[in-house]
């Protein structure tokens, strides 16, 4: 098999594998529209109180709340896709049976989770945010070509995700108990990615920050690009280096860690 | 494989099995207690995230009145106010009842017979499964929040509205655990829907943790009086502090949250043997 369709194949599996929940995708879209809700009204309220915060009017800022409900799940803002199962099998050893296999750990990982992230992107997105468009003034684009730029921003956030998530993941060769590890990046990732809040409301040197970090990458950046309020060739620079830099140090640290390998109890 | 009408512990009193229930449970929970006590720095550091991941929900409340004055007519000792009830409520219930979302999976992979056979309830049994001591990070959160609004609220605080405070508290926590058992009831039928619970549990005490004026009415009704979430503080809060209700209800609605949580209990307690009734094992 080559190599290109054998990690088609491992993403058509991860696909595959979220697809066969379908009460737990049906339970996970009502989830999402409910907090969606919750959410909008919160936002109603503050935008009244302050027209344009943050540089959104009150229809792109609940644009914003749907979107990043639609896309919650599809950059595992709060964890939970592959790198659970990752942790679970360094810590149990079965990695060394991983290092084994004639295919590369990181693809072998990014080509599941890409899987993951394209059937949460229609089993999970799409029908929150047509909930939202139908019951309020959103601020949606209806050019073809502006939502083709949020579609590859989107997967550029993604990789980014991947490859935080795919650090803690490696903690565990160091750790064993990757849990803090987990919980720490879950913190990080609801707080950094804009999705209690948009990341243009967080003022000052602090609002700085947030933007500049990896986690803006996946919610705040491709909404930026959808409701038109960043340059998308800007942000998909943005995105990728950041990509790129944690792609690489995933693999540094992927190497230093497989020559220190020890299979428990083996 | 359900209970037969026959079986002893069918025909013993509601005491007696309440006493069981909660004997078992204590013993489970020391158990779990005990294990995760082994690994004494990841306690500290998963409580300590906890209390974290909880917090940052009132650190978003506390950036938005960073930019605003008002949310829904409210301000923030206000809002701070309404936020540590929920979250002191929520916390005390996810505490006692924070597995009971693993049904579902036990459900699925036939699991739960195991606990069917142990002459101890069932409920019992779920409720107390990892039951995890970190969650206190959540009700410290919310005692802390709580303990902010009550300094910084400019109140004159009569007997009845101190007497309140524990009130609500508890009748909360009550109707927590009512939405929690009914949802675990649910998940015999749904199976791997444990999400939905997580949008009246979680999403709830979210709602909660915002004035009123900020939702639509009819959201308003449907969480006073067809999922009754708005007995946990919103009713019993408004009286304390001296704002009126969105909906015009008269004023005693205020003490009405024990007798409500008490028919919640008593709904979920049906809800949750019909569960338990219509359970079939997986038949692998």
């Amino acid at each position: 098999m080559g190599t290109g369709r054998l990690y088609t194949a491992v993403a058509l599996g991860g696909f595959r594998r979220y697809a066969t929940y379908r009460t737990a995708t049906a339970a996970g879209v009502f989830t999402n529209t409910v907090f969606g809700l919750i959410l909008a009204y919160i936002m109603t309220a503050l935008w009244d109180e302050k027209p344009h915060l943050g540089g959104y009017d009150q229809a792109q800022a609940l644009s914003y709340v749907w979107l990043s409900q639609a896309l919650l799940m599809v950059v595992a803002t709060m964890g939970g896709g592959f790198e659970d199962e990752l942790l679970e099998r360094i810590r149990t050893g079965d990695i060394a049976i991983d290092l084994y296999r004639p295919a590369d750990l990181q693809l072998w990982w990014l080509a599941q989770d890409v899987g993951r992230a394209l059937f949460h992107l229609l089993g999970r997105g799409v029908v929150p945010l047509v909930f939202g468009a139908l019951c309020f003034e959103l601020a949606l684009p209806s050019d073809p070509l502006t939502w083709l730029a949020f579609l590859v921003s989107v997967a550029l956030g993604v990789l980014v995700s991947f490859s935080l998530r795919y650090l803690v993941a490696l903690s565990a060769f160091w750790l064993l108990d990757g849990a803090g590890t987990a919980q720490m990046s879950m913190i990080a990732g609801v707080f950094c990615s804009g999705m209690l809040l948009p990341l243009n409301v967080f003022q000052g040197v602090l609002g700085e920050v947030v933007r500049a970090l990896p986690w803006s990458s996946l919610i705040q950046a491709p909404v930026d690009v959808l409701l038109g309020t960043a340059d998308p060739l800007g942000t998909y620079a943005f995105q990728a280096a950041w990509a790129v830099g944690l792609l690489t140090l995933g693999r540094l640290l992927q190497s230093a860690a497989t020559r220190r390998v020890v299979v428990q109890g083996g | 494989m359900p209970r037969q009408a026959g079986d002893p512990w069918a025909r013993q009193g509601t005491y007696a099995r309440l006493r069981d229930g909660l004997g078992a449970y204590r013993m489970i929970a020391a158990m779990w207690i005990r294990s995760t006590m082994a690994y004494r720095a990841s306690f500290a550091m998963t409580t300590f995230g906890n209390f974290a991941a909880t917090g940052l929900d009132f650190v978003a409340i506390l950036l938005m009145y960073s930019q605003i004055d008002r949310l829904g007519g409210y301000d923030l000792p206000e809002v701070a106010f309404l936020y540590g009830v929920s979250a002191i409520a929520f916390g005390l219930t996810d505490l006692a009842l924070g597995s009971m979302d693993r049904l579902g999976r036990r459900v699925r992979d036939g699991t739960l017979d195991t606990l069917l056979v142990r002459p101890v309830p069932v409920l019992a049994q779920v409720a107390a499964d990892r039951f995890a001591l970190r969650r206190l990070g959540r009700i410290t959160q919310g005692l802390v929040v709580f303990g902010y609004a009550v300094t910084a609220l400019d109140l004159t605080w009569t007997p009845l509205k101190v007497l309140l405070v524990p009130l609500m508290v508890l009748s909360g926590a009550a109707i927590f655990s009512a939405v929690f058992v009914a949802g675990a009831a649910f998940q015999f039928v749904a199976q791997d829907a444990s999400e939905v619970q997580n949008s009246f549990t979680y999403g709830g005490s979210t709602l909660l943790q915002y004035p009123p004026t900020v939702f639509a009415k009819d959201l308003v009704r449907g969480v006073t009086f067809v999922l009754p979430l708005a007995f946990v503080n919103w009713l019993p809060a408004l009286y304390v502090l001296g704002r009126p209700y969105p909906l015009d209800l008269p004023a005693w609605v205020a003490f009405a949250p024990p007798l409500v949580a008490a028919a919640c209990c008593a709904l979920a307690g049906v809800a949750w043997r019909a569960g338990l009734r219509s359970y079939r094992s997986t038949g692998s």
